[in-house]
């Protein structure tokens, strides 16, 4: 989304105001959607507990939706299973661009102890591009609040970024 | 159940995507108007093959797999796996590390009913319930991490007993967190016994009686809301329980309040147990040794999951690795009730009646139960749960403008 050389100036002053409204938009109320494509519950319990009120992620405008279409951030937990892998991809695909995605766990990030089982396809980077890992078994909600804060500041410095799902 | 041709009747899929539970699952109702006529279930989404997995790592590498089946309930899971190892290999696991088992287990069972509490609480609607719940539940997560380093995996058992003891500190530390437990849970038993809004949602609803309850198999504390006395810890202790037996607790109405009233109820049981278990910690060593080959045989170990009774077959050729290791989890037992209980409801009432019993995907999804597959207008959880919300908030201040 770059301004290549246009011959008409005040577009692209408009263009660029309104870029840096949706980017300012969007970083100060990403939504989430969470996905589980075969974890075992506890990165799922983790993210549910940075969003309640000890360690309240919905301070940094954070909230969780249930509607792909609504989302800015896929968080994303477990490996992929042979059944859950379409349904990963249709939910990244009907998010609106830009979209960014977390990837919560060593599941997510290896195949964890998971990896090898016959139903395992393998880890979320396989199925989708993602943008920042969190590591642990499960990671600890000050890691998975710290994975936003990275997240945040990528948006900026990188701008808005449109990728399509390597399907 | 076929896409029917009447026009008055449609089917409502929903999911395997949708946040509430935080896990994969899909099911399609046939509705006439609001009622639902029928239901199938489709699981399978988090299938990943853990019981062939297990034939392939040694029996040690399997506690650490077999724990995490589940992330709510990994302790019970590496215990009953530990039982059935210990049992096959002929070795008497010391007392004081029996107990600790017993403690963990039921630390466990609070952090869970506490989730599930505010889990349903949201399905109702009543979110204040829900952060208030999972604000509590940080007490209980405090107090596992202290005595263990984790939060979710605790990694509690070995092979021939545990690997974390309890010293004086700590047990004052758990004291501590379980008076201000106690006294919560008090609380949010009046608040779902007498708030008006609540009980509309749970009195009366999704009934399941003795009877009912019996032949559709469900277990755990679904059951024991409708009376069935059916209890692992009691009817076949266990670890401590053998010992020191805890208190059951048992509801006859079998609705949805009488779901919520058993689980906490049962908190407050597992508080007391907690407390005279840490009076009574037996003196002796954490572990004894452990061949690193186990007899050949044949094992079956049950124990009581927060969700009801978990069960493991375990099979050894003598070998470094497990034959067969087979798992059946309370939610499998559990799923198939919602098929029934749902029919002839509101279609409002479907998410509550859902978390009713509690389901865990992950640990059941092993295995698969597969019916027919309705895709058509696709609603996400979030769309039937706030058509819940909604019904009942219409509903209520009708009620209100009489
Ligand atoms: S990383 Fe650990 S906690 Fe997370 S899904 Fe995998 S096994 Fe479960």
């Amino acid at each position: 989304m770059t301004n290549g050389a246009s011959p008409h100036k005040e577009t692209n002053l408009w263009q660029s105001v309104l870029d840096r409204l949706k980017l300012w938009s969007r970083k100060h109320s990403p939504w989430l959607i969470h996905f589980n494509s075969g974890s075992c519950n506890g990165c799922d319990i983790e993210i549910l507990a940075t969003l309640t009120p000890r360690y309240d992620a919905e301070r940094f405008g954070v909230q969780l939706h249930g509607s792909p279409r609504h989302a800015d951030i896929l968080i994303c937990t477990g490996p992929v299973t042979r059944q859950a892998r379409e349904r990963l991809l249709r939910t990244y695909e009907q998010m609106p661009n830009p979209k960014y995605v977390i990837a919560v766990g060593a599941c997510a990030i290896t195949g964890g102890t998971f990896a090898g089982c016959y139903n395992v396809i393998g880890h979320i980077d396989e199925v989708i591009p993602v943008d920042v890992y969190v590591p642990g078994c499960p990671p600890r909600p000050e890691a998975i609040i710290d994975a936003l804060v990275i997240l945040l500041q990528k948006m900026s410095t990188n701008g808005p970024k449109i990728e399509e799902a390597v399907s | 159940m076929t896409p029917s041709t009447d026009r008055k009747r449609f089917t409502v899929p929903i999911g395997p995507q949708h946040p509430a539970l935080k896990e994969p699952g899909h099911f399609a109702f046939d509705v006439d108007g609001e009622i639902v006529q029928s239901a199938s279930v489709r699981l399978g989404y988090a299938h990943r093959g853990i019981e062939k997995a297990t034939e392939s790592r040694t029996w040690v590498q399997n506690l650490y797999l077999l724990e995490r089946i589940c992330g709510i309930c990994s302790h019970i899971h590496a215990t009953a796996y530990c039982l059935g190892v210990e049992k096959l290999a002929e070795v008497e696991v010391p007392p004081r590390a029996q107990a600790i088992r017993s403690l963990v287990a039921e630390l466990e069972r609070i952090h869970s009913h506490l989730l599930w509490l505010g889990v349903a609480a949201h399905e109702a609607g009543f979110d204040t319930l829900f952060m208030y719940s999972w604000r509590d539940r940080e007490t209980v997560m405090d107090i596992l991490e202290a005595l263990t380093g984790n939060r979710v995996h605790y990694s509690a058992n070995v092979l021939g007993g545990v690997k974390y003891d309890v010293d004086d500190k700590q047990a004052a530390t758990i004291r501590e967190g379980l008076d201000f437990l106690e006294e919560r849970t008090l609380h949010y038993l009046e608040v779902v016994t007498t708030d008006g809004l609540f009980l509309q949602r749970t009195r009366g609803i999704g009934v399941m009686n003795r009877d009912e309850a019996e032949q559709s198999g469900v277990i755990g504390p679904t059951g024991r809301a409708s009376g069935v006395h059916r209890d692992v810890r009691i009817d076949s202790p266990y670890t401590a329980y053998a010992e020191h037996p805890i208190l059951p607790v048992y509801e006859s109405t079998g609705d949805l309040l009488a779901r919520f009233i058993v689980r906490l109820r049962e908190q407050l049981a597992s508080f007391e147990y907690i407390r005279m278990l840490l009076d009574h910690l037996p003196n002796s060593p954490l572990t004894t040794r452990m061949p690193r080959r186990v007899k050949e045989g044949e094992a079956i170990s049950r124990v009581e999951a927060p969700r009801g009774e978990l069960f493991y077959f375990i099979k050894s050729n003598g070998g470094d690795m497990p034959e067969r290791i087979h798992v059946r989890t309370p939610t499998l037992c559990n799923i198939a009730s919602v098929a029934q209980l749902v029919i002839g409801q509101h279609l409002a009432d479907v998410p509550m009646i859902l978390v009713g019993i509690d389901p865990c995907f992950s640990c059941n999804d092993r295995t698969s139960v597969i019916s027919q597959d309705g895709q058509r207008d696709l609603w996400t959880w979030d769309r039937l749960r706030q058509y819940g919300i909604n019904h009942y908030g219409t509903h209520y201040s009708k009620d209100i403008h009489r």
